[in-house]
């Protein structure tokens, strides 16, 4: 419970601004990218270019949207925001495939809406208990943070149970010839597909504090947040991603893996060649 | 039982036998259920292994071995076209395919032989036709069910990951088979395809070429007992290794009582090995007959030159 974050010791020195001078000042760390780019050939730069801008208007959009959104503090609104954040994750997620089926849209978005909605509910009502329920300073953040590890790991899952099928036709028909059902036939798929997406999230949770300092903690301890309460956040936020990690990557698995197959138990030639 | 099959069980057994005392003997044995012949001395290959086992083996659903009355003919292909990417690749086959023989498929490359193949086990629909095994179309069959009685050994043998032990087993836990008994069975099997016991416990994918066909076609027995469906088994094999894993195809067919379809491009393996041969080429049935008829007798022009060039 981190009902004791309120009665931890708040850091006593106040917040460094940083003005729209200073930000013009960083825009020369992304003139040094550009740099290196151009100097190597690697006909990134003007990507790099159109990538800074968007990345400034995209966040300064952002920010403007969630000052309204705290400010005018409604449900409505809040559930809205969580639902266009779901529909661009599904689709990010989607289009990284070669095979964007309808079908796998619709996986992709389940996924993704199970393994957030899921943990972000368990998180609000039990262990960060926020009030009101909608309360956006808590859930978007949060949301935010789940739908990126869940569409992350919804790409990887099906992504490689695509390449794991091509790769592993032989081996998938030996099981189906045996007389076995499309579980058993794709056991060795599904779970190398599993680890695929898993490893990074257990990596993360190895090293996490020692090789890194997950943005979020650093993002609370740069606005003024004790370590302490800026840690416990972290462990929480922690935990959610591994979570929904391991939800969106079963939903996507389990539910995909059937595609592959004819009601008759056969491998699908088109969707085995589209991948291959 | 009806009299009549009773009769071509009969037959066929006389068939597989060379002399008539010993056909008379087994089949005396297969209707009282005690050990037949073949079980106490099967080539020496069996020899420590208790009969009652191996015979569980041979049939587990049915013990003592009955006299089976199945129709004489496996498959039956009606005007069966296959079509893959716009090209048609079995064009109107009309094909009986009877049981408990050994019968090759030959042909050149792109002939449809293994395209033909993987319809009788439904691991591909033809576009259009109809196939019957044992007289009831293959679709009416539930598909799991089918290949537990019709099973497919692959060109290029395909170890699941683990042990020699752990691919048999897969075999055993598909066929839904009590644990009690798997240790017995495992051993029975190895000895069908002539594999030492202590391979058991070695890694599938450190086992020689032969080896590892041989526990493809253990692995396809434990579950499907009564066909085998092989597509060139032997192609990834030298000439010596191919040899011995046909005279296991041999006995096979003459003690599990199984019918084999196998395609294969060696022609002297197909005359050496086979009881019938299917000729095909560009998707057709060319010539069709025993074994000896074709290759001593047929005058098909084409034929005779695809025989000519593959020797």
């Amino acid at each position: 419970m981190l009902v004791i974050i309120q009665n931890a010791e708040p850091v006593s020195h106040s917040i460094i601004q940083v003005s729209w001078l200073d930000l013009g000042l960083a825009f020369f760390l992304i003139i040094i990218a550009v740099g290196i780019s151009l100097w190597q050939k690697l006909g990134l730069a003007q990507r790099l270019v159109i990538g800074a801008i968007r990345t400034v208007i995209q966040l300064v959009l952002v920010g403007y949207l969630l000052v309204y959104i705290f400010a005018l503090d409604r449900w409505y609104l809040v559930a809205a925001t969580l639902v266009l954040m779901l529909i661009v994750a599904t689709r990010a997620a989607v289009n990284r495939q070669g095979r964007a089926t309808r079908k796998l849209l619709m996986i992709t978005g389940a996924a993704i809406l199970v393994s957030s909605g899921f943990t972000v509910l368990y998180v609000s009502t039990f262990v960060v208990r926020v009030a009101p329920w909608y309360n956006p300073r808590y859930l978007i953040p949060l949301f935010g943070m789940i739908v990126g590890s869940a569409m992350n790991a919804a790409a990887i899952a099906s992504e490689r149970l695509s390449s794991e099928f091509a790769a592993r036709k032989m081996e998938i028909e030996a099981y189906l010839a045996l007389g076995a059902g499309y579980q058993r036939a794709s056991q060795q798929a599904v779970r190398q597909a599993f680890r695929a997406s898993l490893i990074p999230t257990v990596n993360g949770l190895m090293v996490v504090g020692i090789v890194t300092l997950p943005g979020m903690m650093t993002g609370q301890i740069l606005a003024g947040s004790s370590p302490l309460i800026a840690i416990r956040y972290q462990i929480v936020v922690a935990f959610m991603q591994a979570a929904a990690v391991a939800i969106s990557t079963a939903v996507v698995t389990l539910w995909y893996r059937r595609t592959f197959f004819t009601s008759a138990l056969q491998l699908k030639p088109s969707a085995i060649e589209a991948t291959a | 039982m009806r009299p009549a099959s009773a009769d071509r069980r009969n037959k066929s057994l006389e068939d597989i036998y060379e002399n008539k005392a010993e056909s008379a003997k087994s089949l005396k044995a297969l209707k009282t259920g005690s050990s037949p012949p073949w079980i106490t001395n099967p080539h020496g290959v069996c020899k420590g292994l208790e009969p009652v086992l191996l015979r569980y083996a041979l049939n587990p659903m049915t013990d003592p071995l009955p006299i089976p009355t199945a129709p004489a003919s496996a498959f039956t292909l009606k005007r069966v076209r296959q079509q893959k990417e716009g090209q048609t690749i079995l064009d109107e086959v009309e094909l009986d395919l009877p049981a408990g023989e050994i019968i090759a498929l030959v042909g050149p490359s792109g002939a449809g032989k293994t395209s033909l193949i993987r319809l009788l086990n439904r691991l591909d629909d033809p576009v259009s036709g109809q196939i019957f095994y044992r007289e009831r179309p293959i679709t009416q069959f539930p598909v799991r069910e089918l290949r537990h009685k019709i099973g497919f050994v692959f060109q290029a043998p395909v170890m699941f990951p683990g042990t020699v032990r752990d691919n048999l087993d897969v075999a055993l836990e598909l066929s839904g088979d009590k644990k009690d008994n798997a240790d017995d069975r495992v051993a029975a099997f190895m000895a069908v395809v002539e594999l030492d016991l202590e391979l058991l416990h070695r890694d599938g994918d450190s086992l020689s070429g032969g080896e590892k066909q041989r526990v493809n076609i253990a692995r396809a027995l434990l579950t499907s007992s009564e066909v085998l469906l092989m597509d060139e088994p032997t192609s990834a094999l030298d000439p010596e290794t191919a040899d011995r894993l046909m005279d296991t195809i041999r006995r096979l067919r003459r003690e599990q009582r199984l019918t084999i379809v196998m395609v294969t491009h060696r022609l002297s393996e197909a005359r050496r090995t086979s009881d019938l041969v299917i000729v095909m080429e560009g998707g057709r049935v060319i010539e069709k007959g025993r074994t000896i008829d074709i290759f001593e007798g047929v005058t098909n022009p084409r034929v005779r030159a695809f025989f000519d060039t593959g020797k």
